[in-house]
């Protein structure tokens, strides 16, 4: 049964975005902290650090998890993904990333990597989601900006072309 | 918002993860999904010093129905449970309560039992507990018992369980025929702690309403069924009696006024729901 000393480093192991990654962390560093400190992915934003605003938002094996609420030593062997992971080639946007840019869906940027995350589990999982739906997943994150209404629309909008495509 | 230091024990088995509870006299806390646990510690009101991961240790991740009992192992989480196909027919105050904890984005690591242990007296899933009259399974190195919610509860995030033990899973009742069963809470946001949560169940001539977010529990009360004034009476007193305190977010006396008018409410729309 590994014991991992709180006064030492350990070193933490798992897939971030298809590639193994690692790197060494005390026990009571935060994932969020070791995404962006250990491994240097400032992707993932930190806004509230306990669980509330959404901004941290990843995905852990598949399904979203506040990177905030988590230790780095839990994830050993996990797959992650981050909002690094989103687009398919560094110069082209994903369907959702591109309906955001249309939609003026963001404007500080901080909330958009949490909600990107979120909502592009939401859309894999139901092509049919449904403004309601999308609010309600939308409720899990908190954004000063832009009052909501062009994140749904962008949201709904790659939704309909997603389902187009497939 | 960092936590302080901890050592972190990935438990792989149960009986690994009892030694360390047993030997570390109170000082480990049981980390499981870590969504009530991990601000805790952030915020430093929990200061343990050592966690014990019980996430890989096989044989915690089962839903099972045995008799008329659904158990819930202590690794499944509200959304497993909310994907459990049979959750609108079998347990149908869970299927109204769940959508109500935390968010899409907690309710995927959050653990059922995890809620259970954490004991927030505004917290969905006990109150369910309570209003169906479930169970909590406890097992330490040397014991194993199951406490009925109704004792289980003790005061504000306060259980019955001792430092050596852990929560094995959470037995809920199925629904028996002719059961009705509501659920309504009001809170600022969704996904926000209730200021006022109502539970009811109806079975046979017997309304049981249960109340969370007023007292530092959850809290249940069977009615003959009432109706009328005498209805509004019962409801009445049982405001009074959770001694509801103002706060941040709302008087005591609103409070009260929830418990009155919703109270009426759901037990109308339980009423309604009987099948």
């Amino acid at each position: 049964m590994p014991r991992l000393t709180g006064d030492a480093r350990h070193r933490v192991r798992f897939t971030l975005n298809g590639a193994a990654v690692e790197g060494e962390a005390e026990p009571r560093m935060l994932l969020s902290d070791f995404l962006r400190h250990v491994l240097g992915m400032t992707g993932t934003h930190v806004g509230c650090e306990h669980g509330v605003c959404g901004a941290c938002t990843i995905e852990i094996d598949g399904v979203p998890a506040r990177a905030c609420l988590k230790l780095a030593v839990q994830v050993e062997g996990a797959r992650l993904r981050t909002v690094e992971g989103l687009a398919p080639a560094p110069d082209r946007l994903s369907v959702l990333q591109a309906a955001f840019r249309r939609h003026h869906a963001l404007q500080c940027g901080f909330c958009t990597p949490g909600i990107l995350m979120s909502l592009d589990s939401l859309l894999r999982e139901r092509r049919d989601a449904d403004e309601a739906a999308i609010r309600e997943h939308l409720s899990g994150h908190l954004c000063r900006c832009t009052g909501y209404a062009p994140i749904i629309a962008a949201a709904l909008d790659a939704a309909a072309t997603l389902r187009g495509a497939s | 918002m960092k936590p302080a230091r901890f050592d972190y024990v990935r438990a792989e088995t149960l009986a690994e993860a009892h030694a360390v509870l047993a030997e570390s006299g109170g000082e480990a806390r049981v980390l499981a999904g870590g969504q009530s646990l991990m601000p805790m510690l952030s915020m430093r009101l929990a200061r343990p010093n050592i966690l014990v991961d019980i996430m890989r240790i096989p044989g915690l991740a089962e839903i099972a129905v045995e008799g008329g009992v659904l158990r819930v192992g202590a690794r499944i989480t509200q959304a497993q449970l909310l994907a459990w196909p049979d959750l609108s027919t079998r347990l149908p105050l869970l299927a109204a309560a769940l959508p109500w904890v935390g968010h899409a984005q907690t309710r995927s690591s959050g653990t059922v039992c995890g809620s259970v242990a954490h004991a927030d007296p505004s917290a969905e899933i006990p109150l369910a507990l309570l209003a169906l009259g479930g169970e909590v399974e406890l097992s330490s190195r040397k014991t194993r018992r199951r406490v009925a919610a109704q004792d289980f509860f003790v005061g504000t995030m306060s259980t019955a369980r001792r430092d050596d033990e852990l929560i094995e899973a959470v037995r809920f009742p199925l629904k028996t025929p002719g059961d009705g069963f509501a659920f309504r809470e009001v809170g600022r946001r969704h996904g926000d702690f209730a200021i006022v949560s109502v539970a009811v169940l109806v079975r046979g001539d017997t309304v049981r309403v249960a109340i969370g977010g007023v007292a530092d529990r959850p809290q249940a009360r069977d009615f003959r069924t009432l109706d009328g004034a005498a209805l509004a009476d019962a409801l009445d007193q049982f405001a009074w009696s959770l001694e509801a305190r103002d706060d941040l977010h709302a008087t005591a006396r609103y409070r009260r006024d929830l418990v009155r008018s919703f109270g009426r409410d759901v037990i109308e729309e339980a009423r309604r729901c009987r099948g």
